[in-house]
């Protein structure tokens, strides 16, 4: 097989794998979209602080140490023991559902039925807020996450690829744990809003609210119920990403990656999620292999835009969205 | 008049109970507006209760007031002897009071099938982790759910459309489908906001005819708006006139008919 398309298979493969992630993010959005109207700015910083809590939890960190000693003229940091990842990722889940009552009680509550444009500006304020209040919880230094997964390169597929073609793949076992992972979240949270009770009423409130309502669903139980799956989701992606880079500010920019994806895919769908981040995911990669060389490379920073672009041009309403009809 | 405290057999042989929802004095004001003022009456178990009116009466906000939609600045609600505390729709829809709405609400993006399985929400009852866990359960409840429903789409003669998005529907077929999601839930109160709002004469007598038929084979008691007088006597037991917001008129179809107030807010239909 010719050299280049070698290349480009490995291109595609973690193009692919980034592109889960990307998915993973995406739906997060979308969760709290469709049931909401809320478009929330502050997914990625819940991934952000989902990650320090993780991290904060796992290391036995004292939160609000800075604080405590502030007031208390005291010098502690550390609680002195380490909790076991699994343990640690259900006790963050635990403040993420936490956070989730929080957001709806005191802030959305008060702002239903209110323009969109309102909720959008509420959810920039809690980006903010909650981007200070974990600085505050957990100290704003880097931090490194290690939750056990397998990192480094595959030798495995290394050496098959090595032996087949003369030429070895380079794939992170990190990668791929992670977006097996992802794809096993994303297919839960199929089946979830597919076949349970919760996940109809789920989709029965992304419908409609009057008729919801009429059939006995309690609106804010659902959206607790949303952005505690939005926080799971935010959880999951910033895990897989800190694992991978360090949790520090610059995580909470992976929201950035699923803007392109939702215009691509569509900010109520799905499928749209999954199928646009995969594109993206797989577009950004080739493009900066085949493209990047002749421009000076870094396109992976405004291609995922340009394309999303491209394509609002002549499907504005996403992958799976209805075609929209002016009425008139 | 009937008395409320024994049972009454009607002409054809349906039992009416006792005091199924008492309103008492029920006054609901938005902002200068009083859309209801010191209206009170009573839905007897079994029977079919009317609520008509010229437009603008009152009649909408009344259903909207029972089923919680609306919350009035005086008065209570008696439902099954017992006076209730001020409840938000998605817990008198628990209580078992399921209803139509004048503007259908359907679900628009879901199937006929799913959005009628929707009305079987609030008789599901394994929980999450049990879902995850123990599918035999869920499953077991999913096929008790899905007979009831069927069972539902069989009495509208609507099995034709059952995979059909709603969106696609024409309104008359919504309205039935709006109708078959509140059966599903098997309500005790079945509040039905201008049914047949819209239709045309042979859908008119279709619905007509299931109205009467709901409440003769599963005994439901209804409590339904309409606008025509004509459509309402035929259909029910007892009336209830409102006008500019108050209870002009109360009783069989026959009484209102001949009651002076309602015959002059009839004609004077000025503000129709
Ligand atoms: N949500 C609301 N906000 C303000 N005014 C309302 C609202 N709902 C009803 N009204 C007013 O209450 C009065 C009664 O309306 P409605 O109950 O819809 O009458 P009907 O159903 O008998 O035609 C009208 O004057 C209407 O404008
Ligand atoms: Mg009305």
């Amino acid at each position: 097989m010719p050299e280049q398309l070698l290349f480009a298979i490995e291109v595609t493969l973690n193009g692919l794998m980034a592109g889960v992630l990307y998915a993973l993010v995406a739906l997060g959005f979308v969760l709290i979209y469709k049931a909401s109207g809320i478009f929330n700015y502050a997914q990625g910083v819940m991934a952000l602080f989902a990650a320090l809590t993780l991290v904060g939890i796992m290391e036995g960190q004292v939160p609000f140490a800075h604080l405590i000693n502030a007031i208390f003229g005291t010098d502690i940091h550390h609680f002195g023991w380490h909790v076991p990842a699994l343990a640690a990722i259900l006790l963050t889940m635990l403040v993420m559902v936490v956070l989730a009552w929080a957001v709806n009680r005191f802030i959305f509550r008060h702002l239903v039925n209110q323009e969109p444009i309102i909720l959008f500006m509420a959810t920039i304020g809690l980006a903010y807020f909650m981007e200070g209040f974990g600085d505050l919880m957990w100290g704003s230094d880097i931090k490194k996450l290690d939750i056990g997964l397998p990192q480094g390169i595959n030798t495995w597929i290394d050496e098959v690829t090595y032996n087949a073609f003369g030429y070895g793949f380079f794939i992170d076992n990190l990668d791929i744990v992670a977006s097996i992972i992802a794809a096993i979240l994303v297919a839960a949270l199929i089946a979830f809003a597919q076949y349970t009770k919760q996940g109809r009423a789920m989709r029965a409130v992304a419908d409609d609210h009057q008729a919801a309502l009429s059939v006995g669903i309690s609106l804010e139980f659902i959206w607790v119920m949303v952005w505690s799956l939005a926080g799971f989701v935010a959880l999951v992606a910033g895990a897989m990403w800190g694992a991978k880079s360090g949790v520090q500010f610059s995580l909470s920019l992976i929201a950035l990656k699923a803007l392109p994806v939702l215009m691509l895919g569509g900010f109520t769908s799905i499928p749209g999620a999954i199928v646009g981040g995969l594109i993206i995911g797989v577009g950004e990669k080739l493009f900066e292999f085949l493209v990047g060389p002749l421009v000076g490379g870094a396109t992976e920073n405004w291609f995922a835009y340009v394309l999303a672009l491209v394509f609002l041009v002549f499907r504005p309403q996403g992958l799976f969205g209805e075609k929209i009809i002016e009425r008139v | 008049m009937l008395d409320s405290s024994e049972v009454t057999v009607t002409a054809d042989g349906r039992r009416i109970g006792g005091v199924l929802m008492d309103i008492r004095n029920i006054t609901l004001r938005f902002g200068g507006v009083v859309a209801i003022r010191d209206t009170s009456f009573d839905i007897r178990e079994g029977e079919i209760r009317a609520i008509i009116g010229p437009n603008g009466a009152g009649k909408s906000s009344m259903l909207n007031v029972i089923s919680g939609f609306y919350h009035p600045q005086e008065g209570e609600i008696w439902f099954r002897g017992e006076k209730r505390p001020p409840m938000k729709p998605y817990q008198v829809a628990r209580q078992g009071i399921a209803r139509t709405f004048q503007n259908i609400a359907l679900f628009e993006g879901m199937s006929v099938l799913d959005n009628i399985m929707t009305g079987r929400l609030t008789h599901m009852k394994t929980g999450l982790a049990a879902q995850a866990i123990w599918w035999g359960r869920a499953e077991a409840e999913e096929v008790a759910n899905r007979e009831v429903v069927e069972r539902v789409i069989d009495f509208l003669e609507i099995q034709h459309i059952r995979k059909t998005p709603v969106g696609r529907l024409p309104y008359g077929l919504k309205k039935r489908v709006e109708l078959a999601r509140a059966l599903a839930a098997e309500p005790k109160l079945l509040l039905l906001d201008e049914p047949m709002a819209g239709m045309n004469v042979e859908e008119k007598e279709d619905m007509s005819r299931f109205i009467l038929d709901v409440n003769d084979e599963f005994g439901t008691t209804i409590a339904l708006i309409e606008h025509d007088m004509g459509v309402v006597m035929d259909l029910s037991d007892r009336v209830v006139v409102m006008d500019y917001g108050k209870k002009i008129g109360d009783g069989t179809p026959d009484e209102v008919r001949n009651n002076q107030d309602v015959i002059d807010a009839y004609l004077g239909v000025a503000h129709d």
